[in-house]
Parts: C-alpha cells; sequence; structure tokens
C-alpha cells in the first residue's frame, strides 16, 4: 500500500501540471464555445449559435473546406515524394553514407518553422531565384505569381513534411529484416511486386502514422499559409487568430478549435486501423 | 540508364530540400538592402546590423531562458512521472500514460488558445513566464515518453540491489536511476530545448512586451524581404545545428 502512494508521489506534479494547464483550459474553452458576445460582454450559457454560425456564414465553412483540401493535397504528395527517397536511402546508398545521407536529408528541418517559410517567399517571390530561373531558361517573359498563392503555401508544407516522413518512413524500412526481401526474389517476385505484396503492407503501420502526424500538424498551422498564402484564402488556424485579434471573439474562436479538433479525430479515426500512436 | 534514375531522384530532392535553406544563406551576405538575385557581396554588414539591434538580442536572450526553463520543468515532471509509472502499480495506470500524453494530440494553436482564455479569466499578465507555462505543457507529453520508454528491467535489477544494500529511495533515484537513464533524460531535454526555442503560436498568443524570438522575426516580417530577416535566420539555423549535432555527440555517441 506504501508502494502505492510512493507511486502517486512521483506521479502527482505531472498529473497536476496537465489537469491545471492542459484539461482545466480546455474545459474552459469547451464552456466558452457555448457562450456568447452582447456587444463587447460576454454572456456564458449553453447556446449552440457559434456552430451555427458555421453553417451559415460562407467564409467560415469555406475555410473549414480550404484547411481540407490543402491538408489532404499535402499529406499525399509528401508521402508519394518521401518514400522513394526513404527507399533510396534506405537500399541504395551504401551502408557507411546512409547515416550521413539521412542527417543531411534532415538538416534543414532545423531552420526556424517561421524562418523556413520566409525563405520559401524569398525564393519564390516574383524577383526570386525560381523565376529568375524560369526567365533565364526562356521558360516565361515575365516573372509568375507564385508568392501568396495556394500552391506557395503547399510547397512550404511539403517541403517540411518530406523531411518528416523521410525519417519515419526510413526508419520503418530499416526494421525490416531483410530476409523478406531475398525471399520474395528467391520465390520469384520481381522488384515491382516485391514491392507491392511485400515491403508495401509490412510498411503501412509506419505510412498511416507519419500521414496521420503531416494531417495534424498541417491542419492546425497558422504560419506557413499566413505567410506563404497571403490573404486570398484563409484556412481555419488563419481564421481563428482573426476571432482572436480584429474581434476579441473568443467563443467564436473557441468553437473554431473545438471543430479543428473534431477534424483531427475523423482522420484518425479513418486511419485508426493502422495507426500505431504509440510509436509517434 | 535505370540505375541513374534512383540518383537522379536524390539530387532532386537535395536540391528541393536545400533550396530555401541556400538562398536564404547566401543572400543573408548580400550586399544591397533586397535579397533576391542577382547576388552581391559578400558582405557582412547584415550580421553588424543585426547582431547590434537590442530587440533581437534580447529576443534571443527570451528565447534560451523559456527553452531551457519550460525543458528543465517537462522533462523533471516527465521524468518523475515516468518512474512513477514504471516502477510502481497504479491503479488506472493505462488512463494516467493516456492523459499525460494527450496534448502531443492537440495543435499548439489549441493549447495555447485554452491557456490564452484561462488566463486572461484570470487577469494574470502575458509574459515570458506564461509562455514559458505553454512550452512546459507541450514539451511534458514528450519527454514523459521518452524517459518512459527507456525504463527498462535493467535497471530496475540495479535499483533493487542498491535498496537492499541500504539506499533511501532519494539516493536510489539519485545514484543510480537518473545515471542510468542519463541519455534518455538528455535527449528529451535536447529535443524539448529545440521544439521550445523554435515555438511560435503558444509563444505569440501568451507574450505581451517581452517576446521570443521567433515572434520578433514575426513582427520583423510584417516589413517584407530583407536581408536582415535573412541574417538572423541563418544564426538562427546556426543556432539549432548546433544543438542538434550537440545532441548527436553528447546522446548518441555514447551508446556505442
Amino acid at each position: 500500500m506504501t508502494g502505492t502512494r510512493a507511486g502517486w508521489g512521483f506521479v502527482a506534479p505531472a498529473l497536476i501540471w496537465t489537469l491545471a494547464f492542459f484539461v482545466l483550459p480546455f474545459a474552459v474553452m469547451g464552456a466558452m464555445s457555448l457562450a456568447t458576445l452582447d456587444g463587447r460582454t460576454l454572456v456564458w450559457g449553453l447556446s449552440l449559435s457559434n456552430y451555427a454560425e458555421l453553417a451559415e456564414k460562407a467564409y467560415l465553412w469555406r475555410a473549414v473546406v480550404v484547411s481540407l483540401e490543402i491538408t489532404l493535397t499535402v499529406t499525399a504528395l509528401s508521402v508519394l515524394l518521401a518514400y522513394p527517397l526513404a527507399w533510396i536511402i534506405a537500399y541504395r546508398v551504401p551502408e557507411r553514407w546512409q547515416r550521413l545521407a539521412l542527417l543531411l536529408a534532415i538538416l534543414p528541418f532545423w531552420t526556424s518553422y517561421v524562418v523556413r517559410s520566409y525563405a520559401w517567399l524569398l525564393v519564390l517571390s516574383r524577383e526570386g531565384v525560381v523565376n529568375q530561373a524560369l526567365i533565364g531558361l526562356g521558360l516565361t517573359a515575365e516573372p509568375v505569381t507564385l508568392a501568396n498563392t495556394r500552391l506557395a503555401t503547399v510547397t512550404g508544407f511539403v517541403h517540411f513534411f518530406v523531411m518528416l516522413l523521410t525519417l519515419t518512413i526510413y526508419a520503418n524500412l530499416r526494421q525490416l529484416s531483410p530476409n523478406y526481401r531475398r525471399a520474395a526474389m528467391d520465390l520469384g517476385a520481381n522488384a515491382v511486386q516485391t514491392f507491392r505484396h511485400v515491403i508495401l503492407p509490412l510498411t503501412l503501420p509506419g505510412i498511416v502514422t507519419g500521414a496521420f502526424l503531416t494531417f495534424v500538424l498541417c491542419i492546425g498551422d497558422y504560419i506557413t499559409p499566413q505567410i506563404l498564402g497571403g490573404n486570398t484564402e484563409l484556412t481555419v488556424p488563419q481564421v481563428i487568430m482573426v476571432q482572436l485579434g480584429r474581434r476579441a471573439d473568443f467563443p467564436l474562436a473557441s468553437a473554431l478549435a473545438l471543430v479543428l479538433m473534431a477534424l483531427v479525430t475523423l482522420a484518425y479515426l479513418a486511419g485508426a486501423r493502422w495507426l500505431r500512436v504509440d510509436r509517434l | 540508364m535505370s540505375r541513374a534514375i534512383p540518383w537522379a531522384y536524390l539530387a532532386l530532392m537535395f536540391g528541393f530540400i536545400y533550396l530555401p535553406v541556400g538562398a536564404l544563406v547566401l543572400f543573408s551576405f548580400q550586399d544591397g538592402t533586397l535579397p533576391v538575385p542577382p547576388f552581391e557581396g559578400p558582405s557582412l554588414r547584415w550580421y553588424a546590423d543585426v547582431l547590434g539591434d537590442e530587440d533581437l538580442t534580447a529576443a534571443l536572450l527570451n528565447s534560451l531562458l523559456v527553452a531551457v526553463g519550460s525543458s528543465a520543468v517537462a522533462v523533471t515532471l516527465g521524468f518523475l512521472a515516468a518512474y512513477g509509472l514504471a516502477r510502481f502499480v497504479l491503479p488506472g495506470a493505462a488512463l494516467l500514460r493516456a492523459l499525460l500524453i494527450a496534448p502531443m494530440t492537440v495543435s499548439y494553436l489549441i493549447v495555447g488558445l485554452g491557456l490564452l482564455i484561462v488566463i486572461q479569466r484570470i487577469g494574470l499578465p502575458l509574459s515570458l513566464l506564461t509562455a514559458g507555462i505553454g512550452h512546459a505543457v507541450i514539451n511534458l507529453p514528450l519527454a514523459f515518453a521518452i524517459i518512459y520508454a527507456s525504463m527498462g528491467g535493467q535497471q530496475q535489477n540495479a535499483e533493487r540491489a542498491a535498496r537492499d544494500l541500504g539506499a533511501g529511495e532519494i539516493a536510489v533515484l539519485r545514484l543510480v536511476t537518473v545515471p542510468m537513464l542519463a541519455p534518455a533524460i538528455l535527449a528529451a531535454f535536447f529535443l524539448s530545448v529545440t521544439l521550445s526555442w523554435d515555438e511560435f503560436i503558444v509563444a505569440f498568443l501568451l507574450t505581451r512586451f517581452d517576446v521570443t524570438l521567433p515572434v520578433e522575426i514575426w513582427s520583423m516580417l510584417r516589413s517584407g524581404l530583407s536581408p536582415r530577416l535573412n541574417a538572423i535566420g541563418s544564426v538562427v539555423f546556426l543556432i539549432s545545428v548546433a544543438a542538434v549535432v550537440l545532441a548527436e555527440l553528447l546522446v548518441f555517441r555514447r551508446r556505442r
């Protein structure tokens, strides 16, 4: 019995911290989403009007659609680009260079998040490197608008998540015993068949876990769309920040935050069959 | 021909990965006032400009303070909880673990928004302290998970031996558990520091007058492209890479 009590003593600080600074704020935010604003005064209550606003106001609904479109595009593109890269590093690069190749492939991951988005703005701007290259190659006479578009947002996101996914997929591929590949080859499977029927199914849990992580981080991000997307179309986090700033509409912001959580939960349920949260 | 395809792909992807960082660092040495081609220079004027900027250096020190402080809290609480859950049989242990990990599954924006609402209700002023609390909340699950995962039977045997030899609970922790878990604790600490150092949204929502570096850089961004931003961005990149290399040398070399 004393053992149990001592155990609680060790867990208590972290537990109290999490309850006070995570669970309580979360509950208050939930209550806030059911409150309303009367002019500038907050009226607590059990009103669903903030959620109703989501259905009524086109720009709120549009933000949900934009967020989902961007996030799904980014997740799909990142997996498709990262998988071959991880594959090449794991199976083509000689053993002794692998660690270095992997380290180099994810080094820019450690650039500051804000700075990385700024760097893409620099590259994609009208006078930037990409436009100069396009003009130099004679592909276009006039600079193309690349910055402040959805394309720029997606590019910035994909750059970040390709590095993240390369790391997780590489770890997955290395965990596979080479015997599986050898056995498949011995039994007459060619490279494509080996991949489709052996490697892909075995690495699927890792891919889904990485894709889920990408989804969660991407849909909740404010910086990348704010810096790179311009203000032509807003994502949910951007709309939340607008509510907090200019209008100080905390009830609506809270309701939108909970909608964001609901989307993440849906994504989790969609991938639950393959997800290994303990590997995150 | 087909043998060359993987290498071409590798080169292409490395080009994509290094394009923004390359442009960032190259044009930080720009001699003109716009960080776009043609490149003039190299010049160190923007570095001198940035290092002489008091707002920026203050923000840099603030960031270090918040990163180290919040990571120390997160790692200490995470270690104690991991020890409690790994060594004692507690009712509802699975639920407790899930609760401690939960903040990891929620967007930083939502964690920050919840804290902001509560802090404003209580009437507490926004400061580096509130930003530090926010960072400790988002880093605690990570620290807990890393340390908990590395608590094995091997240490437990050593702990039992120490207890048999008459060591008290605190002495066991201090002389056996912590030293044996040092790699995991250090890894958790460094990861936590790098994440906090780089974190924007929670720091943006929870600070007011004294801000951290990402928030300061954010406000500089409003005035558009400038080699000053390239210079400070390159400095931040260098510091992060140094932290990663240090962590690699300290933590991962030791395992060999």
